[in-house]
């Protein structure tokens, strides 16, 4: 039974498709006021989560309750308190910002007159006033997840679902959506988030659950996720890579565990315990034997590490191509 | 609020945000009359002279199977703009609504009936240029457009069915196209059906689009009173046939478009 301060409770979902089965006993808690990142390749059941969770799909077996209410049994009761967002921006072209918002709010049976207030409130909060009353097939990508968003949020639902919310923005629209989800929960809207960007799991999410093929693989903070896979480490880049050798000798009082050396053998990878000391005395330790160094640097695993060492696989898939498009971005502030 | 007024008051919300587009996309409307017109006036001017129906100007017999083939087209939109939104995400968010499961549907199947009016508008204007002209009360004219359209309005919701089922409008229109040519051609439209060969005027004979034809064909004063009876029940009742066809059509395709809606999600 679903606790009261639990927003949505999940036990053992599973959906099959024909030959498919995308959810496959899945597992998930996520307590009231908390943000739950969904992470996941494409394919891993992310969006059939939330598809179950918002009573577009129902599943094969299991139970599921969002607010104390169960999916399938009080599914009209439940589509009042919550909003969901889904991978595409699901605005319509023809109708301006405001009908878009507008037609949601009667559609929630808000009235006539809290649905025009309603919208032009969320117009002015998602900074969309000025195109308000213009058609949408003239806004921008940002400009549409913003529409979408708000439109998620016309009834305040005590529960959000956002599917991907970024997937396809690009990097600056992206970093705006982000500011604009970061205000949302900080107002203590419960909030499930899927995606396959592990940048906005680690950068929004409180708890994140990492999905693979329809199961939970793993839960828990960031942080926690990262220490999973093992601490710091010391990445160094070399000037020449006859120094390797020197330069790992030189580190291995240091190393926790090997030191990996990549292919080229001008960079070198330095499992260690310590923090910011172990980096001054690994520089003190290079210099001394006089080993040129182009790069050197304290790493925590990354999320894309902690996905890697669970799955055995990338998290890159479909979204390669976004994935690599961000990073250029990244680079580039 | 009863589900019943809910579900009309959705169904008005839906509607309105259709009727939108049909408004600020001029292309639609145009693109769903320019064809007909072209139709009246090809078979009017070439065809119409070495089709012979005795004891009636071609004219007079052609605009009721224009107007029946062009309703059914027209319903076709409900197909098509259903596997749009399904396709756009927008029927995953009306799903995630507290609305009525019915509303979508019947918005959809009323702005689509409007834009039939609109439509059979534009058609009666063409039809009375190139020379057809009602011969009976303006009762009996209102009876056979209302008809027209009610037969169209049941047929958009099996268009439903289909758009739902396949959710891609290209699919889609493929699709219906397949079915829709047929019925529309084997059929009472643009020849009279005694003329065609065994199975087809059969198949011609008892095709709804026949029954509407010929009922349309009646309630306008657009027939040969000379000419001898319909060999069969359905062409001799076509008024009758035609609301049975309609009675039919919503008994069965209503609660298996509701259903299928129920189930559909994007890809």
């Amino acid at each position: 039974m679903a606790r009261m301060a639990d927003a949505i409770v999940a036990e053992g979902l599973v959906k099959r498709y024909k030959s498919v089965v995308a959810l496959d006993g899945l597992d998930l808690v996520v307590p009231e006021g908390t943000v739950m990142g969904l992470l996941g390749p494409n394919g891993a059941g992310k969006t059939t989560t939330v598809r179950v969770l918002t009573t577009l799909l129902e599943h094969d077996e299991g139970t599921a309750t969002v607010t104390g209410l169960d999916v399938i049994a009080d599914a009209k009761e439940l589509r009042r308190r919550i909003g969901l967002s889904g991978q595409y921006a699901a605005v319509d072209e023809n109708l301006t910002g405001f009908e878009n918002l507008d037609m949601v709010g009667r559609l929630y049976h808000l009235g006539k007159k809290r649905s025009r207030e309603r919208a032009r409130e969320l117009l002015e909060r998602f900074d969309l006033v000025e195109a308000g009353d213009r058609e949408v097939k003239g806004y921008s990508g940002g400009m549409r997840r913003r529409l979408d968003l708000a439109g998620a949020l016309v009834a305040k639902p005590r529960v959000l679902f956002l599917d991907e919310p970024t997937t396809g923005l690009d990097p600056r629209s992206r970093l705006g959506m982000w500011d604009v989800i970061s205000e949302l929960v900080a107002g203590g809207t419960t909030l499930l988030l899927t995606t396959q960007y592990l940048e906005e799991a680690d950068r929004l999410a409180d708890k994140i659950a990492v999905i693979d093929h329809g199961k939970v693989i793993a839960l828990g903070t960031s942080n926690e996720l990262k220490d999973q896979v093992g601490g710091e480490r010391l990445e160094l880049t070399l000037g020449s890579a006859q120094d390797a050798e020197t330069a790992k000798a030189a580190l291995t009082p240091l190393a926790i565990a090997e030191i990996s050396r990549d292919e080229r053998g001008h960079r070198l990878t330095v499992p260690v315990a310590g923090g910011a000391e172990v980096l001054v005395d690994g520089i003190r330790r290079l210099d001394a034997e006089s080993v040129k160094v182009l790069d050197i640097g304290l790493r925590r695993p990354t999320l894309d590490d902690v996905f890697l060492s669970l799955t055995g696989h990338a998290a890159e898939n479909d979204g390669a191509d976004e994935n690599a498009e961000e990073k250029q971005g990244e680079q580039g502030k | 609020m009863s589900a019943f007024t809910e579900a009309l008051s959705d169904g008005a919300v839906v509607a309105k945000r259709n009727l939108i587009k049909v408004k600020r996309v001029p292309d639609l409307i145009v693109g769903s009359t320019l064809a007909p017109i072209m139709f009246v006036l090809l078979f009017a001017y070439v065809f119409g002279g070495s089709i012979a129906i005795p004891g009636l100007d071609y004219r007079e017999f052609l605009m009721a199977g224009i107007f029946a083939q062009t309703v059914v087209f027209g319903a076709s939109i409900t197909g098509s703009g259903l596997a749009e939104d399904i396709k756009k995400g927008v029927i995953d968010r009306f799903r995630s609504l507290p609305m009525a499961r019915s509303a979508v549907l019947i918005g959809r199947t009323t702005s689509d009936l409007v834009n039939n009016v609109i439509v059979i508008v534009v058609m009666s204007l063409t039809g009375l240029i190139v020379g057809w002209r009602i011969h009976s009360s303006p009762l009996e004219a209102l009876a056979g457009f209302g008809l027209l359209l009610l037969f169209a309005y049941a047929v958009s919701w099996g268009m439903a069915i289909v758009g739902l089922m396949v959710r891609s409008p290209e699919v889609f229109n493929n699709a219906s196209f397949i079915v829709i040519f047929p019925l529309t051609f084997i059929a009472n439209t643009f020849v009279q059906e005694s003329n065609l060969p065994g199975p087809l005027k059969t198949f011609a004979e008892w095709n709804p689009v026949s029954a509407v034809t010929a009922a349309a064909r009646e309630l306008f004063g657009n027939t040969n009173p000379m000419a001898p009876p319909a060999d069969v029940w359905p062409l001799q009742h076509p008024v009758l046939m035609t609301l049975i066809w309609v009675v039919v059509f919503l008994v069965i395709f209503v609660p298996l478009a509701i259903r299928q809606y129920r189930k559909a999600v994007s890809r």
